[in-house]
Formats: C-alpha cells, structure tokens, sequence
C-alpha cells in the first residue's frame, strides 16, 4: 500500500525557482504480535546538536478512546518528547495526524512549505521515531545537508517498530 | 517558629556526615514525565533497605506537601499507610513541574540519669517543657528530613524547586525530568540558601536487590554546592545528602542535622 500525503499550505508558494522538494518514506512494519496497537510516530528535523527546526509530522491518536486521550502517550515518543513535543501546544495543524497502520507511506514537502521556509543551508538532522503500546520503541536519525539545488537520496532500514526509512531532496 | 540555625552551621562550618541512617528514604512517583491536559499519578513512600522495594517503615503521607507548578503547596488529602509503604495519589491539572516532599522534623534530648545515657523524642515544646535547653547536662538535637521527587506534565518548569534559603536545599541545574542515561546530569545543594561545598553525595540506580554490587556512585559537591554525574542507564535512581553539626536554639547551642534524598528518572536516549 502506498499513500501519498499533501500539505495544502505547500502548494500555495510553490514554483519559486529555488524550491527544493523533499520526499520522506516511511515503514511501518506489520509485526505479528498478540495485541498490535498502531505505533506513534514524530517526524522532526534538528541541527546536528538536536535543537529542533522543523516539525514534520506526529501521528498519535487525535480523538479520545476508549483508553484515554490520546495525548496522554505523546510522551512515550520519548526524544521527540524531549526536544520539541513537550513545549507544543498540541494538536498543531498541518503537523498532527491519525495514526496509521503498517505499510509504506510518503510524505512529500516543498522548500516553500512553511515548515521548511526558514531552513538556512547547513547541516541538520532528519529523525523519525515511532513507539507503540505494549510494544517497542525506535528512532532513526539520518544526517543531511540543506541548500540550494542540493540532490540527496538516503535510505535506511529500521530492525523492530520501523522498516525502511528514506529521504529524497531534488531540486 | 522560625529555625537559624542553619545559618549558624554554615558560618561556623559542618562535617558531612557519613550517611546517618542505614536504611534509605525514598518516594517513588509511577510516572515523572507525562504530556496531556489531566493526569494522575501514584506515589509510595517508604524507607527501606532495597530501591525501591519497601521492606522496612512506611513514610507517612500526611507529612507530604506538592509545590505546584504555579508556586503554590497543598497537602495531600487522601492517602493511605501501610506497614512498610504509604501510598497518594497526586492529580496533576497544571502544565509543569511539581515537587512533592516528605518534609520532617524530630527533635532529641540526650542526658544522663541514673549514670545512664538516656533519649527522648518529643516536639520542640515538650523538650522545652521538660527543660532540657536550660539543663547544661542535656544536648538537644534537631534533625530535619526532606524526602522529595519531581514530576512534569507537558513543558517543564522550575517554580516549584525549593528556594526558602533555609536549612539544606537541593537546587537543579539539570532540570529533574531532563535526565538522560549518557548525558551528565548536574545539580546542587544550598545551605542556608549559600552553596553547600564539600557535601557528600551518594547516588544509587534503583533494582540494587538484582545487583552483587550496588554500584554506589559518590559524589563530592564543589565551591559552588555543585555535583554531577552521568547515569550510565535509563532508571530511577536515588540521590542523597546530609549534614550534621552545630547549630543554636534561642541561644540554647543544639545539635543539627539534615537528610536530604531526591528520587530521578533517567530516561533512555
């Protein structure tokens, strides 16, 4: 399964001459376990010494269910957490969405998104972490240079709670 | 009643006391980190001899005050003790940091009848009663204990860190709930609101029944009152101080004590 998501706010600015566009894949693995929750997961990136610029995505259980409300486990994403999630003032829009279940999804992203407007050339860190009730947790950095016509492709694989992760910058 | 004493201490210089109870004081929050609007928290109090396993005497929780985030303190309403454990629950409504603390005082007269050496305990007012500051064969002791441990909800926060400039106070430098396994944490200790050098501090991870060695680290606080370490492992770990020394009374000269123990969660990476 494959599922494309898109930011409204992206398209708007978009055609600058200089826009850059980043596309992140994410896995989430189907693991055969006896209770299988849907796994929280933060999309962020930061300067190598993790001061965070950018929230991309958190995906967590926006409605309250049967167990509680949902935000009550924001805190289990423990980094992300840390570095940003705890001074947030959840939901926020464009960044907070429902959790998803296994399969492969890509996120896609324009230089102009406001998220990424402000992102100066320079090194940064991309980070995907994802942490499931009654199951693991797993976080995957993957370092990245931001610029002008820069053409980037990483991949990586994660071993429990993340199957593949890649990041493609194009100019 | 407002107690100098400590004050006199710190000019008159103390010794650090080797640890002067055998048996650690401890309370023990189920969550220190929590995000969301409302939430509760569990919280057992015990003094024992394993971390955090009580085994030996219940804290209590009626001694028990929560420093809210917005700097206010309010005592524990329900509560319940045990033999070995008392346990509150704590309902955490504003965005922040608490502190929750065991705060006690005891008072001791040692004197000599019969050619014996005897002790009594009883409240400031009865050892007055009974004249044991005017006696100049009795010594009064006043030891004091703080039992504390620090939760967050949401953002954290620091208006709740102790800050009475009086008798001996543990003042962060790493936030309590920003401690990571890995990463040096840092904090410090004021006596009589100055820095408190030449503390001894031990520092023990919880789970020691599990271990041959419990692994005790110490820790020497600097010029500043300042001490750090690095907890190897995400866990809860166990930090303790105190001091003993001189100290005066209504111009009465007393023994004093302090006993100071913060419970941590050193979170993974």
């Amino acid at each position: 399964m494959r599922a494309t998501l898109s930011f409204t706010a992206l398209s708007l600015l978009a055609g600058a001459a200089s826009a850059q566009s980043v596309d992140l894949g994410i896995e989430l693995p189907r693991l055969n376990v006896a209770e299988y929750h849907k796994p929280y997961v933060a999309v962020w990136i930061s300067e190598p010494d993790h001061s965070v610029v950018a929230n991309l995505a958190v995906w967590y259980q926006l409605d309250d269910g049967p167990e509680g409300h949902g935000e009550d486990w924001l805190k289990d994403i423990r980094q992300w957490w840390r570095r940003t999630g705890r001074n947030l003032e959840m939901p926020v829009d464009g960044v907070s969405s429902p959790t998803r279940g296994p399969g492969e999804y890509t996120l896609s992203f324009s230089s102009d998104d406001d998220r990424l407007r402000n992102l100066e050339a320079g090194s940064y860190v991309l980070h995907i972490e994802a942490a499931r009730e009654v199951g693991g947790r797993e976080m995957i950095s993957i370092p990245f240079e931001w610029g002008e016509d820069v053409e980037a492709n990483f991949s990586e694989s994660g071993s429990e709670e993340l199957g593949g992760v890649s990041l493609s910058i194009r100019p | 009643m407002k107690i100098k004493h400590m004050a006199m201490i710190c000019a008159a210089g103390f010794m650090a006391a080797q640890p002067a109870f055998a048996h650690r004081m401890w309370m023990l929050p189920s969550t220190f980190t929590l995000s969301g609007d409302d939430q509760w928290i569990t919280v057992d109090g015990a003094i024992s001899n394993d971390l955090f396993f009580p085994n030996h005497h219940a804290l209590d929780y009626r001694n028990v005050q929560i420093y809210t985030p917005s700097g206010e303190a309010e005592s524990v309403e329900d509560g319940w003790r045990g033999r070995y454990r008392t346990a509150f629950d704590v309902h955490l409504t504003e965005q922040g940091t608490y502190r929750i603390a065991e705060e006690g005082s005891a008072w001791m007269a040692f004197y000599e009848e019969d050619g014996e050496r005897r002790r009594q305990r009883g409240s400031l007012e009865e050892l007055q009663e009974a004249g044991f500051f005017d006696n100049p064969a009795a010594e009064v002791f006043h030891s004091r204990r703080n039992v504390e441990t620090y939760v967050t909800l949401g953002a954290l926060s620091t208006t709740a860190f102790a800050q009475t400039g009086e008798g001996l106070e543990f003042r962060p430098v790493t936030h309590p709930n920003d401690v990571y396994a890995g990463e040096e944490a840092r904090f410090a200790f004021t006596l009589g609101g100055e820095p408190a050098a030449g503390l001894e501090v031990e520092i023990v991870k919880g789970n020691d029944r599990y271990r041959d060695d419990p692994g005790t680290i110490t820790a020497e606080t600097d010029e500043n009152g300042e001490f750090s370490f690095t907890p190897e492992d995400a866990g809860r770990y166990w930090i303790s101080t105190s001091i003993r020394g001189e100290g005066e009374h209504n111009g009465h000269a007393i023994g004093v004590g302090h006993s100071y123990v913060v419970t941590l969660e050193a979170l993974g990476l």
